[in-house]
């Protein structure tokens, strides 16, 4: 998967939050509607479309989309 | 001594024996006399267990409960039951909008249909004593629900309407029905890696007054439920919860 295709799928976990605010460089745990339902939601998205797993406190040490899919990635 | 929690002469079945709660039942039900048969999908686990339990006469199943062929296998092979604890399961978190089929089906058949072609099967095949008793053990996640886990609710849930019915059907045998809903029991199967656990476990031991729960503590409500104390005691739902849900 590339990081432009994370990105969009990252995206598409939010119900509020317009995809046009999405970057490689989006600090998302700075949006509002970032929670633990969208972390969720993000988990089960990278399991299924990436078949790996990314766990709760991996979120939270990420900063950056790009530094989430490239510690997904590394995996 | 007067004893009416007494297992001494029973033999149950009990699922989900390798680990958490399920290893729990077996070593307290054989520490209350009970020969006790036990079922997983892991072998070395099930000896880890046995290796803790007290008398003779155990039996270790390896079976599958998703595989209607090794349910199938393991009830043919087993002698008359005078109890099964139905105990094994698995916890899939997500929310509701990424429910695949796949994880559905992987947690509807591990919570519920596995449950369910047991008890048909030892129903049919005539394996559950006159008196017997079933228990299942269920959550209180069936009314204390929480974002991301509503298919282990709806599973758990299904099991508590289930054994409701079956009770009315089975009681004419005296054979007795029975849930437990447990509160929280730290075990394995949070380790799913979904969820983050310090912060969990933090969550839950705020709202647990008596604190965690632990295998004995669900294992002695069995007992009762699996002994002639609880003759009368058929359709019930138990909440085992150290105060979990008061509030």
């Amino acid at each position: 998967m590339t990081l432009e295709e994370f990105v969009s799928l990252f995206a598409e976990q939010f119900d509020d939050t317009p995809a046009e605010v999405f970057t490689p460089e989006t600090k998302y745990s700075t949006l509002d509607e970032w929670g633990s339902l969208v972390a969720l939601s993000v988990i089960s998205m990278v399991d299924e479309e990436m078949d790996k797993s990314v766990s709760g406190s991996e979120l939270k040490k990420c900063s950056t989309i790009e530094e989430l899919y490239n510690l997904i990635e590394a995996k | 001594m007067f004893n009416p929690f007494s297992l001494e002469g029973k033999t149950i079945l009990v699922t989900g024996a390798s680990s958490g709660i399920g290893r729990g039942i077996c070593i307290d039900c054989s520490k209350m006399g009970a020969k006790v048969h036990l079922m997983a999908r892991n072998e070395e686990r099930l000896n880890e267990t046995l290796a803790q339990m007290e008398g003779e006469g155990h039996v270790i199943h390896k079976a599958d409960l998703c595989s209607t062929d090794d349910i199938n296998a393991l009830v043919d092979e087993l002698p008359v039951m005078d109890g099964v604890v139905l105990c094994a399961g698995i916890i899939k978190t997500m929310p509701v909008k990424n429910i695949s089929e796949e994880a559905m089906t992987e947690i509807f058949n591990a919570n519920i249909m596995g449950d369910i072609k047991i008890c048909s099967r030892l129903l049919k095949k005539k394996k559950l004593n006159h008196g017997g008793s079933v228990v299942f053990i269920s959550s209180v996640s069936t009314f204390n629900v929480k974002v991301g886990n509503s298919l282990y609710s709806a599973t758990k849930g299904a099991v508590n309407s289930f054994a409701k019915a079956m009770a009315l059907e089975v009681s004419k045998q005296e054979m007795r029905v029975n849930c437990i809903q447990p509160g929280f029991v730290p075990s394995s199967i949070l380790s799913s890696g979904a969820i983050e656990e310090d912060a969990f476990l933090k969550f839950y031991a705020e709202r647990h007054p008596l604190g965690f729960g632990t295998p004995s503590d669900i294992a002695n409500g069995c007992i009762y439920l699996l002994s002639d104390a609880a003759r009368w005691v058929t359709g019930s739902i138990f909440t085992i919860d150290g105060g979990y849900t008061l509030q």
